[in-house]
């Protein structure tokens, strides 16, 4: 019986010091998610001109015809983006990721496409790598606070792959699953085409007596249009690295929220039964020196 | 369009966000073509920018001078929108720092490292001292 008592309490100092780690990650988390938050907004005004400037390219000229918006006759090749995290703590993050990866896979498969793989994040080159799954290059370190530089670096890649001829090893789709943020509550994994680019033309409404703005291009549109498609491909990719560190951060306070409430629920069970125990030895102690007392006034009174 | 004096109405926006916003009688950038002046109700414009210095003639007479690696430019509707992804503003450009990776770009180019990402830095930390000195220059 004392030994069921030193062990429940030592349990329960084991779970409470548990409790404090996850408590100070839930905090951490909670401070990092509204950085990661702010910068994903902060970021809005680049894509929101970049949108703009595309769409008044293409308004412009009604050929739209570029490298990395031409779509090919018969894709053989696809390229699969994956964004993952670096750490784990965050709960069903990336299962769900690998979930929607792994239909999105399944998917251009059935189209007859071969998939090449691309992985940003620990997690997520680890997973690849206990199914020995080849991936065609891989990044890591800066899942929940992404630069900019990290995200041109991604895009190059891409774009470099994008444009390879297919029988040189090039891909001739390239899909991005990320995680959207759609709120501290809900994230939900995603999956976009990110080449070739899918030009929406006139993304402002325009009134009536609105006019299209006749631009004036230097040097010339076509030169133009070549040097805005791939940093508009930088900035789609920029876009879905801070949607996931949001998103694995907002995962992460969660996870590590009802942690912490199973710990004190834990913590309180195990007092109760910590205090039965003690409870009980007392009542065995009490039984024990009264059987005693007794059986020795007995025996006296015998004598 | 009616002619009244308004201003232009400038953004400068880089990946990270808003930088600079406000009202102007001028900006002078420098495109692959040359260096352009874009005053108030200036035709629609879309322009590619080089790596350079672009100087910005606020209402009130202040110059803001910004640094880019390149980008765009574009005027419609007496908006000027300067979209570069490593836009920085010449007050808050650490000119030791940016000379430091001036140098060290440099020092990778004459090793015979062509690569686009040494070209990068090597524009962008030529484009942030030359914007700090013609910062420094003029006040």
């Amino acid at each position: 019986m004392a030994s069921s008592l030193r062990e429940l309490r030592q349990r329960r100092k084991s779970v409470s010091a548990t409790k404090k780690i996850t408590k100070a990650m839930e905090l951490i988390a909670a401070s990092k998610v509204i950085r990661a938050q702010q910068a994903a907004s902060k970021a809005l005004p680049y894509t929101r001109e970049l949108n703009r400037a595309v769409s008044a390219l293409a308004t412009h000229s009604a050929n739209l015809e570029h490298p990395l918006t031409t779509r090919v006759e018969r894709p053989r090749r696809a390229a699969l983006l994956v964004l993952t995290s670096d750490r784990g703590m965050n709960g069903a993050f990336n299962s769900n990721v690998h979930k929607t990866g792994a239909r999105m896979r399944a998917r251009l498969e059935e189209q007859g496409m071969e998939v090449k793989r691309y992985v940003v994040g620990r997690k997520g080159i680890g997973y690849m790598k206990f199914r020995e799954l080849s991936m065609a290059q891989t990044w890591e370190g800066f899942s929940d606070a992404p630069t900019f530089a990290n995200a041109h670096e991604i895009a190059d890649v891409l774009i470099k792959d994008f444009l390879t001829p297919y029988e040189e090893g090039g891909v001739d789709e390239i899909h991005a699953v990320y995680t959207r943020m759609e709120s501290m509550l809900t994230q939900t994994p995603r999956v976009r085409r990110l080449l070739p680019l899918e030009v929406v033309e006139g993304v402002t409404e325009l009134g009536e007596q609105d006019h299209i703005p006749q631009y004036d291009f230097e040097p010339d549109a076509a030169t133009v249009l070549d040097a805005v498609m791939p940093v508009y491909v930088r900035s789609r990719v920029w876009f879905y690295l801070l949607q996931s560190s949001a998103s694995i951060l907002a995962s992460q306070q969660r996870a590590m929220k009802s942690a912490t409430d199973n710990a004190n629920q834990l913590i309180e069970s195990l007092t109760r039964e910590a205090n039965q125990a003690r409870q009980a030895e007392i009542t065995q102690e009490i039984t024990e020196i009264v059987g005693g007392a007794s059986a020795l006034a007995e025996s006296s009174a015998q004598d | 369009m009616a002619f009244d004096s308004s201003p232009l109405r400038v953004e400068v926006v880089s990946a990270d966000g808003l930088i600079w916003e406000g009202d102007a009688d001028q900006v002078i950038a420098r495109t692959t073509e040359g260096d352009i002046g874009i005053l108030s109700h200036h035709e629609p414009f879309f322009g590619v920018l080089v790596p350079s210095a672009v100087e910005v003639i606020t209402s009130d007479g202040n110059r803001e001078i910004i640094a880019v690696d390149g980008g765009f430019l574009s005027v419609a509707e007496n908006r000027v929108s300067l979209l570069n992804a490593y836009a920085r503003l010449a007050g808050e450009i650490d000119q030791a720092e940016a000379e430091r990776q001036l140098n060290q770009a440099q020092l990778a180019l004459e090793k015979g490292d062509v690569s686009t990402e040494t070209m990068q830095s090597y524009h962008r930390a030529s484009a942030q001292v030359r914007a700090a000195a013609k910062a420094a220059g003029r006040h």
